[in-house]
């Protein structure tokens, strides 16, 4: 048992809180929800030259060669900082989908690209219900000639009107198998129709109309990708677990330093019971969400049988993002119900990432499913 | 980063599960709220057994009779025995008396004291709390007044668990009345039989019998001191955070969810398994994310201890929401047993021993090592800087 961080992942921690400190403070955060991608192209291409986006992909492909640890420590960094871009969905989920899935020309085609930000993807994978569950996928790839026609409306797809490549997900002709189909997005026929959502989040609907896709544009084996899509999920939702810790220790952070400061009834509301109480419970629920995240990361990086702690980790992060929201406008009050105090910032993102990669509802009956119930 | 434990660490935790396997049986089980004198002697003599392997004190220095490993193997027995049911015996000699003599104690009194404890052959209970000390326990008034070469004891201590067993009790009484309250407290271990100490039974709500303990003119030598006196209170404190550890008290209700989880899944309620029942599966799933997250803080803290940090938040975060996943599991399990969860342990009809009729009694045990309240005072003061 060694649950510290090596010095590498302590040194990686301060260095992406001293750039995102300096070059994402909240006020970027506020011109990028109103600007049409989303993200900052060129913020994306200083996070390329700090090794961000290849962090946990092979050195061979690009990437920085770290583990699910280091990756963690990163997320954090970027939840607290609330840093808006497509990291999560290209760079990590669609990098260790190809990483997982694909045959050696799609590695080096792609994998270097994602690394240096070059290229963005995204997955195409929930569909109108908002289901998470792969199994209910309706998009329907059929066989053709020199390839697939891949058809069907996906409906949460980020970062979608900057990606270059969408992943689809879709049923492999009348089979119950998935195939993961690498679709160009400039392709007339896919649609993106932009979703208006909480922070102006950057997600749009997409649909394919009998898109083509030739035979080495298919991850792995047509109607075989159900496991890799799962890897690739189950990896992606500890990295959001990750970024939902960061951010509710900070929110930690500023409500205890705000308890701190303001004054009412002539002492500083920090030394009221009440409001101390509230911080511990969020300490608890903090340290409580990391550590089921750290454990699950560990067991995954060490091929042991995980799928039921990553569900609980999205659980038990999910949970402290819902309490570190009512804490965060609780003990701030009046002023953290105004647009112009960053608390909702932070609250409207805590919305975005319990949905994302499975909600509440989706892990606690996975769980229940693992524990044989 | 690693959870796992090393490969010597994980053949010491099959050879302590083995062991006790070998050794218990159903009988001696210590289902929840099911104490007996046949229990707690089959417990010293196991105590005794798990001594001669060098198991007992396994996280101790071996010049004072332990095994010299870390805190880490410690809890790992900790773990095996409350997962097993053991009934448990000496804790306040092997966590707390032991622990303080080690570090603040003269060579007579580790000579003295530490073998018999390491040999599973002493009983140890704790006088701290009194009638008007408990979330205050610095305010305690039980006075040692200095008497020539002795010291002489007046006042009276609660909730003294183990009393009837005990051999000595490890108590704190004030010895300068006019010091800061945290200053005038000194540490002592005194002989339970010595002259003018007296007990009042005291049953609890789990079935256990403490006392109220009153010392009258009790006169004990000098060398009864443990560490300087006046600092009584930080001897004490330094070595509360093992209590607050808890891998047994988390392993005793692992155990009893684990039991209930299966019973859900292959009970059969109305001609389908409890387990089916939307509301069951959702509350148990739940309940699992409470559970698995309470054993890693108590690892973490376990951890913490035998890197030689001081866990002191993290003990307080372990204890609260340990004590918060105790009531929440005994409370949803009481809810999905309906009238079967009103049957005692001693009934034959009552679920899985009886033990959620037990657990449910005992997660009413919400104060201990302070209360929730004194924990959440520790993180936010402690852990978070927050004014006093």
């Amino acid at each position: 048992m060694d649950l510290a961080l090596t010095q590498g992942q302590e040194m990686l921690r301060r260095s992406a809180r001293e750039f995102l400190e300096a070059e994402c403070p909240t006020t970027l955060v506020r011109e990028l929800e109103v600007s049409d991608i989303g993200y900052s192209s060129e913020l994306w291409g200083r996070m390329a030259g700090l090794g961000w986006l290849g962090l946990a992909l092979p050195v061979e492909h690009g990437g920085e060669g770290g583990n699910l640890i280091d990756q963690l420590v990163l997320a954090e960094e970027v939840g607290r900082a609330l840093l808006p871009s497509p990291l999560l969905t290209s760079s990590i989920l669609c990098g260790q989908l190809i990483l997982k899935a694909g045959n050696s020309s799609q590695l080096s085609g792609f994998l270097p690209n994602l690394a240096q930000g070059k290229t963005i993807m995204s997955l195409a994978l929930s569909e109108a219900s908002g289901d998470f569950n792969p199994g209910q996928v309706s998009a329907v790839a059929s066989p053709r000639d020199d390839g697939y026609a891949v058809s069907g409306a996906k409906t949460f797809v980020p970062y979608a009107v900057s990606a270059d490549f969408f992943i689809c997900v879709a049923r492999n002709g009348d089979s119950q198998g998935l195939t993961l189909a690498i679709i160009e997005a400039n392709s007339p026929r896919v649609t993106v129709t932009p979703l208006k959502s909480i922070a102006n989040f950057s997600q749009a609907q997409v649909e394919f109309r009998d898109a083509t896709v030739p035979r080495e544009n298919i991850l792995g084996v047509a109607g075989s990708g159900g496991k890799s899509l799962l890897q690739a999920l189950e990896w992606a939702t500890l990295v959001q677990c990750g970024e939902m810790v960061g951010r509710a220790q900070k929110i930690l952070e500023m409500v205890v330093d705000y308890s701190k400061s303001r004054i009412q009834f002539g002492r500083p509301i920090g030394t009221f019971q009440a409001i101390q109480h509230q911080c511990a419970d969020l300490r608890v629920a903090v340290d409580v969400a990391q550590t089921l995240t750290y454990r699950a990361a560990c067991s995954l990086i060490e091929g042991l049988p995980c799928s039921e702690e990553i569900a609980i980790a999205k659980a038990a992060a999910d949970e402290v993002s819902r309490l570190s929201t009512v804490t965060g406008h609780g003990i701030y009050a009046g002023i953290s119900y105004t647009v112009e105090h960053d608390m909702q910032l932070y609250s409207a993102r805590n919305k975005l990432a319990e949905a994302n990669l499975g909600n509440t509802v989706y892990h606690i009956d996975r769980i229940a499913r693992l524990m044989g119930l | 980063m690693r959870f796992q434990f090393t490969q010597e660490q994980q053949r010491f935790r099959e050879e302590v599960s083995a062991f006790l396997r070998q050794e218990m049986s159903p009988e001696y089980e210590t289902v929840y709220g099911t104490f007996s004198e046949e229990k707690y002697w089959f417990g010293r003599a196991l105590a005794r057994k798990l001594a001669d392997r060098g198991w007992l004190t396994i996280g101790w220095p071996r010049e004072y009779g332990g095994g010299g490993k870390t805190f880490l193997e410690q809890s790992i027995l900790d773990e095996q025995i409350g997962y097993q049911r053991v009934q448990r015996v000496g804790i306040t000699g092997l966590n707390f008396a032991g622990p303080a003599i080690i570090k603040f104690g003269t060579e007579e009194q580790k000579k003295r004291y530490l073998p018999p404890i390491a040999r599973g052959d002493v009983e140890y209970c704790q006088g701290f709390t009194e009638p008007n000390a408990g979330s205050d326990l610095a305010s305690l008034q039980m006075r040692a007044e200095r008497d020539g070469d002795d010291y002489v004891l007046n006042g009276s201590k609660m909730f003294t668990s183990y009393y009837a067993h005990a051999d000595y009790i490890y108590l704190l009484a004030r010895t300068d009345p006019d010091a800061p309250k945290h200053r005038g407290i000194s540490l002592f271990i005194v002989e339970m039989n010595a002259p003018g100490i007296s007990t009042r039974p005291l049953p609890y709500i789990n079935g256990e019998v403490a006392a109220q303990t009153f010392f009258d003119s009790v006169r004990i030598p000098r060398s009864s001191l443990v560490g300087e006196e006046n600092q009584g209170w930080y001897h004490a404190m330094t070595t509360l955070d093992y209590e607050r550890v808890g891998l047994e008290r988390y392993a005793r209700v692992r155990r009893t969810f684990d039991d209930f989880v299966n019973f859900c899944r292959d009970a059969a309620s109305n001609g389908k398994s409890l387990g089916h029942s939307p509301l069951v599966r959702h509350k148990l799933a739940e309940l699992k994310v409470g559970m698995e997250g309470w054993g890693l803080l108590c690892w973490k803290v376990a951890w913490m201890q035998s890197q030689g940090e001081v866990p002191n938040a993290e003990a307080s975060i372990a204890f609260l929401y340990g004590t918060q996943q105790r009531l929440r599991f005994a409370q949803a399990a009481m809810e999905i047993l309906g009238q079967r969860g009103t049957l005692t342990p001693e009934s034959e009809l009552a679920p899985i021993q009886g033990a959620i009729e037990g657990v449910s009694r005992e997660s009413l045990h919400l104060h201990g090592a302070g209360t929730l309240e004194i924990h959440r005072n520790i993180i936010a003061q402690r852990g978070l800087g927050l004014p006093r």
